[in-house]
């Protein structure tokens, strides 16, 4: 049994983006807070895209880019919608976000922004341990009372949880009864290829530190359905994609396959070629939302992050519900310490505060929509991008065909593929569970 | 897979900095490996860490090229590979991520 005495006031498993917002709240206020990492630094297990949201890590870092390692500022997110050997693209720009601080994102390598977070914390007082893997929890009769590494116990009157996607000490906590389906995960795998500054800025229509996402979403091959993407950083590009695990499972393919298939696609290849890969990498993304969230909170411990499965991936958002709710749980956490009460009634203000937030409302809001889409997504990643290309080929191709039997012809064919009952069906499919959330 | 690679998976994880533990952190269970119709791990774990040696009847594991996303865990037939997190400090290292 853990004694209280020894207690340290938190202990926070795991230092991303979670841990690491509820390390620097609780020390902000004082708090006697340490974080475990396993990791050999801050950051080195950690992959995402990716971009981080200027708004709310300000929020927690007031003007960051000033100071933090960030690459480059987003100005522009181009859409496409992709066939095997061809793409739908459209973007939006705008001077809003080249200045700042009306940033919408930046670009960053997890290694080096990770660890800048870290420090942050650590000047405001947070205990970060590093190479430090937690095995298991202590228990005070039915509280958690602390965690337990190879080498030692670390008792804590409040225990944060955020050990990532395979969170095995949600598990061990009983506050997940099962593990994710595959179907509630995607893979994400992506490489990082070096490419000059000026090669950069030309290749991608950029200017004094501006940068453009892509997000590319269809079939990538043979009807295997992805979500591609690139960004760019100062001097390097990242391309990767990302599939539901179920399907690579179901399907027999190699992510790393897809991944080189993609690079290869007419709107990916020119923008990496002559690029040396820095980095190959691969992560985990927890889809399943909000029917794959475990229990949130117990006696003595809250859960945070991905462990929590908060991700909102049809906004590509999930660092910023990382930090949000390592916000609330250090909130919660220090209530619980003013009124010396850790029992699940008192931590259960983390929830009420995750419920009050955009964090827990927009994964209602699209609670049904990422488990349909998902179902469907050979018609909604697949069919659709397949037609709006094939509008376009229609449209722009010139051939001595006469419009109107091309015309025929692409209606038809759609037609064919899916009749307008079932399209006013997805429609709805999509649509209802909007209007009804 | 039709498209010609511009980098193979050993030129890929040749670009991963790995510091392997004493011993294996992920332990597939044989028998189920013998009776799986698939052998899905083989194809979707991204650091193509499973391969099943059809002389041996068994799963060879190079665990040392472990990324620890965790996919082989949900995505095993059955659900029945022993995975836990390399010792401290061990495994991978994304210089970048």
């Amino acid at each position: 049994m853990a004694q209280m005495d020894d207690a340290v006031d938190v202990v926070v498993v795991g230092a991303g983006p979670a841990g690491i917002a509820a390390a620097l709240t609780l020390a902000r206020a004082g708090k006697e807070v340490v974080v475990l990492e396993r990791g050999e630094f801050v950051g080195a297990k950690n992959v995402f895209g990716g971009a981080i949201y200027t708004q709310p890590t300000a929020e927690l870092y007031p003007d960051f880019w000033e100071t933090a390692p960030v690459e480059r500022y987003n100005a522009e997110h181009r859409f496409c919608m992709m066939t095997p050997d061809s793409a739908v693209t459209m973007g939006y720009k705008s001077q809003q976000h080249m200045e700042a601080p009306h940033y919408n994102s930046f670009t960053v390598q997890r290694a080096k922004w990770d660890r800048w977070c870290a420090e942050q914390a650590e000047a405001a007082g947070a205990f970060i341990v590093t190479s430090t893997t937690v095995r298991d929890l202590l228990w005070d009769g039915t509280r958690i009372a602390g965690v337990k590494t190879e080498q030692e116990d670390f008792p804590a009157k409040v225990t944060i949880i955020g050990d990532g996607v395979n969170s095995l000490l949600t598990e061990k906590a009983g506050l997940r009864t099962r593990i994710p389906k595959p179907s509630e995960v995607a893979l994400g795998v992506k490489e990082v290829i070096a490419l000059d500054e000026q090669v950069i800025n030309d290749r991608f229509n950029c200017e004094n530190g501006s940068g453009v996402i892509y997000t590319m979403m269809g079939d990538v091959f043979d009807g295997l359905v992805a979500m591609g993407f690139i960004y760019t950083n100062k001097d390097s590009v990242v391309v990767g994609l990302g599939a539901s695990l179920e399907d690579l499972q179901q399907r027999l393919v190699k992510p790393y396959d897809l991944l080189e298939i993609f690079k290869q696609h007419p709107v990916v290849r020119p923008l990496i070629a002559g690029g040396k890969m820095l980095e190959y990498s691969g992560h985990m993304i927890p889809e399943g939302g909000y029917h794959a969230m475990p229990q949130l909170f117990c006696d003595g411990a809250m859960v945070v992050g991905d462990a929590a499965m908060l991700v909102n991936n049809v906004h590509w958002e999930g660092t910023n519900l990382a930090m949000a709710s390592g916000v609330f749980a250090a909130q919660t956490a220090l209530q619980a310490l003013e009124n010396n009460d850790f029992s699940h009634f008192q931590l259960s203000l983390y929830e009420k505060l995750l419920k009050s937030s955009y964090v827990y409302q927009d994964l209602q809001t699209y609670r049904d929509i990422l488990p349909t889409v998902e179902k469907y997504s050979n018609v909604f990643m697949g069919h659709y991008p397949n037609a709006l290309n094939k509008l376009f080929d229609t449209f722009v191709s010139v051939d001595s065909v006469p419009k109107k039997e091309k015309m025929q012809a692409f209606v038809g064919d759609t037609l064919k593929a899916r009749s307008p009952f079932h399209m006013a069906l997805d429609a709805l499919k999509v649509g209802l569970p909007i209007i009804n959330s | 897979m039709s498209a010609q690679p511009q980098s193979t998976i050993e030129e890929k994880l040749f670009t991963v900095k790995y510091k392997p533990g004493p011993s294996s952190h992920l332990i597939p269970d044989q028998n189920d490996c013998q009776r799986c119709p698939t052998k899905a791990c083989n194809f979707f774990c991204p650091a193509n860490v499973y391969e099943w040696d059809a002389r041996q009847q068994k799963t060879l594991v190079a665990y040392e090229n472990c990324f620890e996303c965790g996919a082989c865990r949900l995505g095993c037939t059955y659900q029945s590979i022993e995975w836990f997190y390399p010792d401290d400090g061990h495994g991978v290292t994304f210089k970048l991520g």
